[in-house]
């Protein structure tokens, strides 16, 4: 057995008998211990249910109808809730919470045959980028140790990465999937506002988290989107649409190509980026150059909204029912603010404050309100774009894996690392984060966007473009330590 | 003192839903259940846990605009009200704030003295209710309990249309008859169903301006809201006319005291950082429910009083009494349905039904005489069978048992009298017992007569039909 291995491979391999799917759990084990000390992508391991879970999907693959991710390995980010392992979302606030459920994505994905290994490191309630948020420590850049896999699903992308797990679950509010994708190589997909469950998915921003697949392929993405999407009569904010279907045929699309997002860019980035459109090109695709408005303003807007949902989102860890409650108060009022201090960290603390500053009265109008308006053009500048194009081709992150700590004091400076991804999330749009090169050695990604449930030319763009690429298949060698 | 002094009040009524699961969840909703029992991880506001809005609590919401006549939004918003509470699990309370169901309508309300007067609503939200604080149960801290928490509740706001205490205790109790007419809300006011906040000010007779105005909180039986405003009216009055200044504030009724007491000031009011839940899309109400909501819409009580009116040729205060309410108007129609005489059922349900009823501090819909008994004896009083105090001895007859009309007529042997032989000799033996009395009527004193038709009552126990004992006398004696 050998790690970096698709899905097809590990489907045809564990039907052929080539291996058990006991045997194949055990090995990611292995892997993850030999390897998680070094880059913490995983908070939770789940050793033993995992393999009791492999045990009955090799008697299910026995069967003559084994479900489609029979006894292949999945990693959970640590928000989306487990009934009886749990659920942390990365924070001294929920360090020993076990939920009494497990999330819709949780149980498709069971029901699908897959056997979680565990629950992914990530930023503390999913709020970073940089994956430095975590109680639970940061996680390495499996390419390269000093430097940070990017947030907030961090632990997600580097488990995967790392070759820990052939799949990985993430979310992604602002890019928290499509950045660390990029900044670690692998492919990951944010699918439209409503395409996948959000029930049993700790929120941060609510009108803007969407859970995703994470994975070293666009086909791969594809498998694992098959099972997490789908209408949930438990999220009011599920959309009744039908399943994610590939083209049949393979089209020629048109991508729009906003030229004007790239001036500022870190040269060798937008290199990477007119690489791959020239790839598109010979792949018989038009490029049409198009213009973005008001993307400059997204960002600003992005923290508003994002903050303001966050603030009353986290209101109901007060202590009082579960999570974290402090030692010793001495009234109502300081029980709630002990606990809370102590449950929360420094980012999750800035967000509260700055999302209830701008509900409260006074300032509704000129940050709620203005940002509702500046989303609302995003969107229908990304609308009017997809009147004349099938997909756009951007950038996903202004740099490559920077170093651990290099941002850490400047938080204005790492919102900015979400520049390319945030207009994305405010517009509920789907978008592929996949590799397109490197730089230095480190990778560089870039996304393809569609129209809302439009995953399928999506990911038939990714998949094109995969096929003509190897970027994708490049992994870090992680035999010692990485070099200095 | 009063006299030159008018009150202006408005009220806010929290309705409780009837419905069988919470607003956002499917726990079924019941009082007096183990507390945390009946809360599921949404109540519990467990992390990742969403709402999803329950359609039987939008309909109830409709009718209720419907029977006011007012608009219905056609998309309406659930907003987040945020404030921290141990009973409050998310930390906000989902609530309606600038985008209510139900816009401006109007009630009619019926005064004591029978006049109506129309009200004002000036909208109705939807909201959750919270849980409840629990302090006797353990020795050194206080409990939660989130049975509660969920339960729907239609706030009802009126604008300050009403003048006095009076006044706005027959509100609440309009709407309290409303809402159980239309079967969105059961009405029970011990179980905390409906709960009525009172805004009151006092102003100069003749100035058009409002006073600075208190809140009255939690105020849940229509006399406690009268006695309370009552209080509170004189407090202000007091205060203005010896030259004081009434304070903005949240004030309590204490019921054993019957006064007012302040609870918080409202002068900096709260800042609950209302906006629009993102878990919950705005609710768009499509033509085709609300066609299907009016379909379901039972009579309402206007429209039934014109019909009791038009086809039971009743006089209008006592059709206004018989629809004041759901119960007394099912229980009237049925019993009529059955055949009985409309203006003597209308007669006996506002009379002796009635007193009975108030004896034994019931209500109408928990009368021990069913609308058939009721029929019935209402026809053996048509025929005569019965005279009405007869009909009341059987009426009480069958208050204690479940016996038909003629099993206690024939037990108690108190067919009315109006075989003619038979009161012939009744009233022959009474003409021979008092010639004295014969003789003055047969001088003119007419009026003794009805001495004797009593005495003839009474010999036959109360069973002769008085009118034909008249009619024979007068007859008899050839007057």
């Amino acid at each position: 057995m050998k790690p970096f291995v698709g899905v097809r491979e590990l489907r045809t391999d564990l039907q052929a008998k080539k291996y058990s799917a006991v045997e194949l759990t055990q090995f990611y084990l292995d892997r993850i211990a030999d390897l998680n000390d070094r880059i913490n992508c995983f908070i939770t391991v789940d050793t033993e249910r995992c393999l009791e879970r492999a045990a009955v999907a090799d008697r299910q693959l026995a069967s003559s109808h084994p479900q489609p991710l029979c006894g292949i390995p999945i990693a959970h980010k640590d928000l989306f809730c487990t009934a009886g392992v749990r659920t942390t979302c990365a924070s001294n606030m929920l360090k020993s919470f076990i939920a009494p459920y497990d999330a819709t994505v949780v149980k498709q994905i069971s029901d699908a045959g897959a056997i979680s290994l565990g629950k992914t490191n990530m930023d503390e309630f999913a709020m970073g980028s940089s994956n430095e948020t975590s109680y639970f420590g940061g996680v390495s850049n499996p390419w390269n140790m000093k430097r940070v896999p990017g947030g907030s699903s961090g632990g997600a992308v580097a488990s995967v990465a790392s070759g820990m797990t052939p799949l990985a679950t993430g979310s992604d509010t602002g890019g928290s999937i499509r950045q660390p994708a990029s900044l670690c190589g692998v492919t990951g997909l944010k699918p439209t506002y409503g395409r996948v469950s959000r029930f049993g998915m700790i929120a941060f921003a609510s009108s803007l988290d969407q859970g995703g697949p994470i994975a070293h392929s666009a086909d791969d993405v594809y498998e694992l989107l098959a099972a997490m999407e789908g209408h949930d009569p438990q999220d009011s904010t599920s959309a009744r649409v039908k399943e994610t279907v590939l083209p049949t045929r393979e089209r020629r699309y048109v991508i729009g190509y906003p030229e004007s997002l790239l001036e500022g860019l870190d040269e060798r980035i937008a290199e990477r980026i007119q690489q791959a459109r020239r790839q598109f090109e010979a792949l018989g695709h038009k490029i049409e150059v198009i213009e973005l408005p008001y993307i400059d303003a997204a960002v600003a807007a992005y923290y508003v909204l994002s903050s303001a949902e966050a603030s009353t989102n986290l209101a109901r860890y007060d202590g009082v029912r579960y999570g974290h409650r402090t030692e010793t108060s001495e009234d109502l009022l300081d029980m709630y603010c002990r606990s809370r201090t102590e449950g929360f960290g420094l980012e999750v603390k800035r967000r509260i404050l700055t999302g209830t500053y701008s509900l409260s009265v006074g300032y509704f109008d000129a940050y709620y309100l203005k940002a509702q308006k500046i989303r609302r053009l995003v969107r229908d500048g990304f609308l009017a774009a997809f009147e004349s194009v099938d997909l756009i081709l951007a950038p996903v992150t202004p740099t490559t894996a920077f170093e651990i700590g290099s941002l850490r004091s400047d938080p204005v400076e790492m919102y900015k690392q979400d520049l390319y991804t945030i207009p994305v999330s405010l517009a509920g749009l789907p978008a592929l984060s996949l590799p397109c090169g490197f730089i230095d050695g480190l990778p560089v990604g870039m996304q393809l966007i569609g129209p809302h449930f439009g995953e399928g030319d999506v990911l038939a763009g990714g998949m094109a473009f995969q096929r003509e690429t190897d970027w994708h298949e490049q992994h870090p060698s992680l035999d010692e330590p990485s070099a200095p | 003192m009063t006299g030159s002094w008018e009150p202006v009040v408005g009220i806010e009524v929290h309705v409780q839903l009837a419905t069988r699961s919470k607003i956002f969840s499917s726990t079924s909703v019941e009082f007096g259940a183990e507390p945390n029992t009946r809360a599921n991880l949404i109540d519990l506001a467990m992390p990742g846990a969403l709402p999803v809005l329950n359609e039987e609590v939008v309909s109830m919401a409709v009718k209720f605009g419907l029977a006011i006549d007012a608009e219905i939004a056609e998309t309406c918003v659930f907003d987040r009200k945020n404030y921290f509470y141990p009973d409050l699990p998310k930390g906000y309370q989902i609530s309606q704030f600038e985008s209510p169901i139900v816009g401006r309508g109007q009630l009619p309300v019926f005064l004591e003295d029978g006049s109506v007067r129309d009200i004002g609503i000036t909208r109705a939200h939807l909201e959750e209710d919270a849980g409840k604080s629990v302090h006797d149960r353990f020795a050194e801290s206080t409990g939660i309990d989130l049975n509660r928490a969920g339960t729907p509740l239609l706030e009802i706001v009126t604008e300050p249309d009403m003048r006095s205490a009076a006044e706005a205790a027959a509100c609440f109790k309009q709407l309290h008859s409303l809402v159980s007419w239309l079967g969105i809300c059961d009405g029970n006011l011990a179980e905390g169903s409906m709960r009525c906040d009172a805004n009151v000010s006092v102003r100069p007779v003749g100035d058009k301006t409002f006073g600075e105005r208190t809140e009255i909180k939690n105020i849940n039986s229509f006399r406690f809201v009268e006695r309370a405003l009552n209080y509170e009216i004189e407090r202000q009055i007091d205060i203005l006319e010896h030259g004081g200044e009434v304070v903005r504030e949240t004030r309590q009724y204490d019921a054993g005291r019957d006064m007012t007491f302040s609870m918080r000031s409202k002068e900096l009011s709260d800042d609950y950082r209302y906006f629009p839940d993102p878990d919950l899309l705005p609710l768009r109400l499509s033509t085709a429910f609300l066609d299907y909501v009016r379909s379901t819409m039972p009579e309402l009580p206007q429209q039934k009083l014109e019909r009791f009116v038009e086809d039971f040729t009743l006089v209008r205060p006592v059709a206004v009494r018989l629809t004041r309410d759901h119960d007394i108007a099912k229980f009237y129609e049925t019993t009529v349905a059955l055949g009985a005489d409309p203006q003597i059922t209308a007669n006996w349900l506002l009379g002796e039904v009635a007193a009975a009823l108030n004896r034994e501090e019931k209500g109408y819909d928990d009368v021990p005489v069913s609308p058939q008994q009721l029929a019935d004896l209402m026809k053996r009083i048509e025929d005569k069978t019965l005279s009405s105090s007869l009909a009341k001895e059987v009426f009480e007859g069958m208050w204690s048992s479940d016996k038909s009309v003629d099993e206690i007529i024939e037990d108690r042997g108190l067919r009315q009298l109006s075989d003619v032989d038979e009161l012939r000799s009744l009233v022959e033996s009474v003409i021979n017992e008092h010639p004295e009395q014969v003789e003055q009527v047969r001088g003119g004193a007419t009026k003794v007569i009805g001495y004797l038709v009593g005495q003839v009552m009474k010999t036959s126990q109360g069973k002769a039909d008085p009118k034909k004992v008249n009619d024979l006398l007068r007859r008899l004696l050839n007057i």
